[in-house]
This record gives C-alpha cells, structure tokens and sequence, in this order.
C-alpha cells in the first residue's frame, strides 16, 4: 500500500516539475508549483515527518509562492510567452543530467538506510515528529539553527540597504 | 558539560556578532560613517584579543577553533581592517556612504569564520551562505550604478545554483557515510565500494567550492561581478570568499575525504592546470585595469589549488602563507586602482595609467611593488608566496606540475609588467588626473607595502607559523 502511494507521488511529482518548466504561461508554471509543493508535502508525510509537511505548505505554498506571483505580476506576460523556454544548451544539460541519474541509480546499493542518533522510527512516531525535531534542534543542532537565524538577519538588512530611499542624488 | 568550554570556541564571533548588531543600533544616531568604520575595526580589534583563547572544539566537534582555523581568522581580520581602510574615501566618491556596508562586510567575515572553524559539512554550509549573502548586497552597493546592479544580480543567481549544487554533494555524501561531521568523514566513508556515487558527490562538492574560489570552468561570473563591484568590495571578495573557500576545500578534502584523494587528486590537478592558464592566458587581453585584476585573481587561486594538489602539510601551509601574502598585495594593488578614481574619473582603463609615474612618482612605485609581489619577483612576498607552494609540489613528486606553475607566471609578467611599462614609459596624452587621498587609503597602502617587503626579505617567522599550525 504504502509502495503505491509513494509511487504515485513520485511519478506525479516528476510529471508536474516537468509541465513547471515546460509551461509557456508562467501563471500556468507558478500553478503548477502549486501542485508540486503539495505532493512534496505527501512524501513528508509518508516519511513520518508531519512537521516538515506542514511547514513545506505553509512556507512554499504560503509565502514563496505568493511572492512569485507578485514577481509575475511585474512581468509583461504577453511578451514573456514569446520568449524561448529554454536557452540552446538545453541538449547538453539534458545529457549531463541523465548522465547524473544513471550513475547514482547504479550507486543506490551504496546509500545507507539506517539512521544515526537515538531517533528511529519508533521513537519518532511515539514522541511524534515535531516533537523530536524540536528537541534535535534546541541541542544538538543548536549551532546551525543559530547561524540560520543570522542569515535570515543578513536577508533583512540587505534588502533594506538594497531598497531605501537614495542618500544623495 | 559546562557553559564556559561550550561556549569558549565560539566566543570570538559570538563577542563580533554582538558588535556588528550594535553597530546597525549606534548607525542610526551617528551620521558621520567614519566613525562606523572606526568601529567597525575596534570591533575586528576586541575579537582579535578573544582569539588565541579560544581554542578547541564545541557542539560534538561541530565547531573547531584550531591553529588552521585561527591562521585563516587572522587573515580575514587583515582582509577587513584593509577593506574597511581603502573604503571610506571611496564610498563618498561613490555617494553610497552607508554604514550598513559596514555592518555586511562585518557579518560576511563571521560567515567566514565559521567556515574556517566548521567542523560538520552543515555548520560549513550556513557560513558559507551567511558569508555570500552579505557578498551580493555589497556587490550590488552602489545602487545607482547599473553595473553594480548587475554584478549583484549575476552574483546572486550564480551563487544560488552553487548553494544548490553544494546541498546537493552534501546530501549525497550523508546518504553514503550517515555524518556530516568532517572528522567522521574518513571513517564512514568506504570509499572503494560506493566508488561512483562518491565521485558525483565529490564533483558536486568541487563545483560548489570551485564558484567560491573562481576555479576555471567556475569562474565564468568573476570578471563581470568584480568589474561592476564597488573597487572596495571588489578587493574584499577577491580575498576574504577565497580565502574562506580554500580553508574549508583544506578541512573536507585533506581531512574528511583523505579516502578519495586518488579520485580528486587528478581533478583537482586538471581544474588548477586550467585556471593558471585561463586566468593568465585571458588576463593578457584585458584593458580595463579591474578585470585584469579579476583573471589574476582567477590566476592565483590556481596557484593556491596547488597547495591542496601536493597532499600534505607542506602543501596546505604553502597554500596558507600564499593566500596571506595573497591578501596584501591583492588588496595593495587595489587600493592604487581606488587612489585614482575620483569625482570625474574612473580610473580603470589602463590607457589612464600613462605618464602616471612623473605625477606621482611614490605612489607608481607601490603599484609598481605590487605587480612584481604579484608576479613573483624577489625580494617581494609575492616570491616566498610561490617558492614554497612549487617546493611543496617538488617534495610530493609533482615536479611537472611546478614547472607548468612556473611557465605560466612567466606568462603573467607580461600583463603585470605592462602596467608598470604604462606608467614609466609612456607620456600621457591628456593631464594626469590627482590622486584622492585619504588618511585611512595611506595607512592602508602603508600596512600593504610594509608586509609585502618585510615577508619578501625576512619571511621565517611567518614561514615556521604556518608549519605549525598547518593541517
């Protein structure tokens, strides 16, 4: 059953991002996108991660989304559906990419499935999802959880410096 | 275990943070930016005291504060304390004087402290992206310079793939060892029996730091970004980014990925091959005196790429002693770019640098010492820089290689020297325009000029520093 599911939104998720950047419309792809942060959301779910599923949903679907909308909005669509979708490369990106693929499908034996840590599974669906993410964060993971929280900083002043009013014209 | 040894190795950027965030506080009620400048030395000064106590290592090996890692610290300290110098003129010319830009340049040096004292490819990866992030708002600085607003913007949506691709290697390699802890790495990896996966993983890691570095083919940003950057942060990205990339290529490669070294050895030696000899090759046809500065640049990563090539000690304090060397004639030679521009002048075609030695014949003869620093002449530093990196690739068996090094810095005397043949040997057409001196542009020229001879003449303190503290 659960193989079913998976295969399901695997296979859809691939489709859509292939429709995302094929779209002439780019409403169309931003819909698109729509979809596949939702079926992104559905594999979280399946691998126990509800916290990270809801968060894909309200942070992609909520506020990037929007944000790429605005962005459109600022487009001139009619012009911007004459454009060429891909530059001339693109056979070469394809090659290089399948190349990618068909090298780490023959490495899959070499991934390792376990985890590391005191989180397994059991422990994890016991003590639900957020709950260990939380307690993994606040201490183990202290350090980066901090450095992200600068960078964030940094994403604020820089728009503002980038953004305010000329000092002198 | 207890606060003070949790918190003691991250003391220094903890004290840097908390300055830089009341240096954006005291921004708002000091309006003149010189003062925010002097702060934002006092800042690198106060954290440079917490420094030497701050060895060991915090949150499970995450972090390390070792001698490595504080050599690379000391060489973004000189970095900033040089840009922030050549800068404050600068910005008033460019009527962009804020002190945010400050504040960037500060928090992008915490981001690259934290790669050099990274100790887990996670902690590695958010001080990368912390540092670049600061990068592309300071190359976009001056807002209304459509050039500025191009590099920015080409910056940022090249280092947004780089960001992607190095999440990507990453990713790849926890799939395959279970850690990200760099130390770990050797362990857990087996490298003979995941041969292919962790060859696309390596080449995904390599890309990634390759764009931080400009390694050729990963340069293709650099000339336009350093071109259309404000000079001052020009000087500071040639450095400090590089810096911070090769200290962190140092720790994953040498120290995590030491079971690969037969497979990005030979990488590693083809991708430093190329970038000798597009960064010198290119650097021939360049006019502009920043973009010429910007292949050198290029040019000199590839001669730095040779100190991870050699694969061992030596090699890395080869490559650490040359990218500090690296520091102060790079931004020494920099620093003369911005002397001369001016209200009405640029100051970047290499046409204006004629007839510039009768007019100012003290401050042709710095540029002067730095083209041959950065050539590699003796008895400049630029010298000592190389001998020891080609030495190190003698005493690994990769002579080929330091006679390849050597052919092609033979090539880039062409392009330094023809620079100094412009301001001695030709007569200007048109009037010499006047320098725009400053105070803190001739403490920085001074600092560059000292470190530069005294390193060339008498260069073992140094030398027997970085042996010690070598990975």
């Amino acid at each position: 059953m659960v193989e079913i599911i998976f295969g399901y939104f695997a296979i859809t998720i691939l489709i859509i991002s292939l429709l995302v950047v094929t779209s002439r419309n780019p409403v169309h792809s931003v819909l698109w996108m729509l979809l596949l942060f939702f079926h992104v959301a559905g594999i979280y779910l399946l691998l126990n991660a509800e916290f990270l599923a809801a968060t894909q949903i309200i942070v992609y679907a909520g506020a990037i989304l929007v944000l790429f909308l605005f962005t459109i909005m600022l487009l001139d669509l009619r012009e911007e559906m004459q454009i060429q979708r891909f530059t001339r490369g693109w056979p070469a990106g394809l090659l290089i990419s399948t190349g990618v693929l068909i090298v780490l499908i023959t490495g899959l034996k070499g991934f390792k499935t376990t985890f590391v840590g005191q989180w397994d599974i059991k422990e994890i669906e016991e003590a639900t999802h957020t709950k260990a993410l939380g307690k993994v964060l606040f201490t183990e993971y202290l350090l980066p959880f901090e450095i992200a929280s600068l960078v964030l900083l940094i994403a604020i002043l820089g728009a503002v410096v980038l953004a305010k009013k000329k000092l002198k014209t | 275990m207890d606060w003070a040894s949790l918190i003691r190795p991250l003391l220094p950027e903890i004290i840097m943070i908390t300055l830089a965030l009341l240096i954006i506080i005291l921004e708002l009620f000091i309006h003149r930016k010189e003062t925010i400048a002097m702060f934002s030395i006092a800042t690198i000064a106060i954290t440079a005291y917490f420094i030497p106590d701050s060895m060991g290592e915090t949150f499970g090996g995450m972090f390390i504060s070792d001698g490595y890692s504080i050599f690379f610290k000391y060489i973004f300290f000189i970095n900033l304390i040089l840009t922030v110098l050549v800068s404050i003129k600068y910005l008033k010319i460019e009527r962009s004087e804020f002190g945010e830009y400050y504040v960037l340049i500060l928090f992008s040096t915490v981001g690259m402290m934290i790669m050099a004292s990274a100790g887990d490819l996670i902690v590695l990866y958010l001080g990368l992206e912390l540092m670049a992030l600061s990068t592309y708002v300071l190359a976009g600085f001056i807002r209304h310079s459509t050039r500025s607003n191009e590099a920015a913007l080409k910056y940022f949506l090249l280092g947004a793939f780089s960001s992607a691709i190095i999440l990507f290697g990453i990713s790849l390699i926890y799939a395959l060892s279970g850690t990200t802890l760099i130390y770990e790495l050797p362990e857990k990896i087996e490298a003979s029996a995941n041969a292919t996966p962790l060859l696309i993983a390596l080449i995904f890691l390599i890309a990634a730091f390759g764009f931080k570095v400009a390694l050729v083919p990963f340069h293709v940003w650099t000339p336009d970004v350093y071109e259309g950057a404000p000079t001052s942060v020009t000087a500071f990205m040639s450095v400090g980014p590089k810096a911070a990339g090769f200290a962190a290529l140092g720790r994953v490669f040498i120290v995590g990925l030491t079971p690969t070294v037969i497979q990005w050895q030979w990488i590693f030696i083809v991708l430093s091959i190329a970038t000798m000899a597009v960064g010198n090759i290119v650097a021939i046809q360049q006019r502009n005196i920043k973009r010429m500065l910007a292949y050198s640049s290029i040019a000199h990563a590839g001669y730095a790429m040779l100190g991870i090539v050699a694969y061992s000690p030596e090699g890395v304090s080869a490559m650490m002693n040359y990218l500090l060397i690296y520091t102060f004639m790079n931004i020494g030679a920099f620093a003369v770019v911005i002397m001369l521009r001016s209200e009405e002048f640029a100051g970047e075609d290499l046409d204006e640098y004629k007839g510039f030695a009768k007019k100012h014949p003290f401050v042709a003869a710095v540029m002067l010492l730095f083209m041959f620093s950065l050539t590699g002449i003796p008895p400049t530093a630029g010298f000592i820089g190389k001998f020891y990196l080609f030495k190190a690739l003698v005493e690994n068996n990769l002579t080929w290689l330091a006679v390849v090094a050597v052919i092609f810095s033979v090539i880039s005397a062409y392009f330094y020297l023809r620079v100094v043949m412009y301001m001695y040997m030709y007569e200007s057409e048109k009037e010499v325009p006047s320098l725009s001196l400053s105070p803190a542009l001739g403490l920085a020229l001074f600092i560059t000029v000292v470190y530069v001879i005294v390193i060339g003449v008498y260069p073992s303190p140094l030398l027997n520093f970085v042996r010690v503290v070598s990975l």
